[in-house]
């Protein structure tokens, strides 16, 4: 079977896959990462969205074999060795951006990404069109574009120490 | 998934050995159309030639020309102040297909050997008399599209980069489906020195098409009122639960004159 290397969450994995395995087969089934989510079979969703070299990609939409070399982040990689939360994960908390919690890894995955690429600053259309491509069916989007205007100031704050 | 056996070859001549010499063979190029097809089961290949290691990316610039690699993401065409400058039009369209994460990874030149009759980029490439360069030949736009997912490329020809001239202006206006943003109805004008061209996708059964009638109005006269009066026949047209044929056709004049203010 066909190996790839490549690195999660700052751990190297060497791993044999199928032709056919999906990124997020492989973080979910070989390495047990099951934070990155699948919530649809038409690469709409956005529930799976993970950073490959540091830009968001839905990981369902991606051979594991395309991956080969690369540095991935899931949101298991978000968060302080020491378990303090990501401040794009402390402002979702905060502004109770989430219900049933089943797109959230994906939408705290695509915003960080957003506000990383909008160093500048994000307008609420910015944040509404940046989300086009994660699906939330509870809580009408309303707590998730503030809790990313939230953290915007927050995540360039720490990025200028 | 079916499973396939994966190639990445290093060179475009080993890239279009892998494909000439097995029919069942396909090339992965982005991925945001074909591995979706893949997982519906619709398309079983023997082998997938990923075509990411072959230096086909990029964007130049030069005089008159813009030329972009076909590997090139919609997420980096969109973000390109060279494209902004010479075709606004090319970069808008660029910014509204799919999403963030598809544009990341959905690239101009699998779009364009796909073909799909809703996508985007067919549009700006046959209304800017796009040149399709390939690991063989050069293809005028006009010849390259050949109805829905049918294109003139030939089994392993491989797609290197796409050549467009820059018009003295360009808009793109796409009038989309809420849930998959594939176009309704979406129209590509450019205004060049030689006369007015506009394609439009999304609405034709044989793809993306020219009309004939609008441009020979805006050559005339590059305003929305040129081809206020003009109506388009339903016949051709796609019928689906989206839009009806004639919905369709009273679109297209409805967002051809939207391009054109834009443009103008």
């Amino acid at each position: 079977m066909p190996q790839v290397t490549l690195t999660v969450n700052g751990q190297q994995h060497e791993v044999e896959v199928e032709g056919r395995t999906l990124l997020v087969e492989l973080l979910r089934e070989k390495l047990g990462l099951t934070g990155t989510h699948v919530g649809c079979d038409t690469s709409q969703c956005g529930a799976c969205v993970v950073h490959i070299d540091g830009v968001s990609v839905k990981s369902c939409t991606q051979l594991a074999l395309q991956a080969d070399g690369t540095n991935i982040t899931t949101i298991e990689g978000l968060a302080a060795a020491d378990g303090t939360l990501h401040p794009m994960q402390e402002m979702f908390r905060e502004h109770h951006a989430l219900q049933c919690g089943f797109c959230t890894p994906g939408m705290v995955m695509t915003a960080v990404d957003l506000v990383q690429s909008h160093p500048d600053g994000l307008s609420e259309k910015e944040i509404r069109e940046g989300l086009e491509g994660n699906l939330c069916r509870c809580t009408g989007y309303h707590n998730i574009v503030k809790a990313i205007a939230a953290a915007h100031p927050l995540m360039h704050a720490e990025a200028a120490e | 998934m079916y499973d396939f056996a994966y190639e990445k070859p290093g060179s475009l001549a080993d890239a279009v050995k892998l494909l000439s010499a097995d029919p069942d063979a396909k090339a992965l190029a982005g991925g945001q159309t074909f591995i979706p097809v893949l997982k519906q089961r619709l398309n079983r290949p023997s082998t997938v030639v990923d075509l990411a290691k072959l230096g086909l990316t990029g964007i130049t610039v030069s005089g008159d020309k813009v030329t972009i690699a076909a590997m090139t993401t919609h997420a980096t065409i969109a973000a390109s102040p060279e494209i902004k400058a010479k075709i606004p039009g090319l970069q808008h369209q660029a910014s509204l297909i799919g999403d963030e994460a598809v544009r990341h990874r959905g690239t101009i030149g699998g779009s364009l050997a796909n073909n799909d009759p809703a996508a985007c980029y067919p549009s700006a490439v046959l209304a800017l008399n796009g040149t399709i360069k390939t690991d063989r030949r050069s293809i005028p736009a006009d010849e390259f599209f050949q109805g829905m997912f049918t294109t003139a490329l030939e089994p392993g020809e491989i797609i290197t980069s796409v050549e467009l001239p820059v018009p003295q202006k360009s808009a793109y206006e796409k009038f989309r489906n809420p849930a998959s943003r594939y176009a309704i109805v979406g129209v590509f004008v450019a205004k060049f020195a030689s006369g007015v061209r506009l394609a439009i996708t999304g609405a034709g059964q044989g793809g993306v098409f020219r009309h004939a009638e609008f441009e020979k109005a805006l050559s005339a006269n590059f305003a929305p009122e040129a081809i206020a009066g003009i109506a388009t026949p339903a016949e051709g047209l796609n019928g689906d639960i989206h839009a009806s044929p004639e919905y369709r056709a009273h679109l297209i004049g409805v967002v051809s004159k939207r391009a054109v203010a834009k443009a103008a």
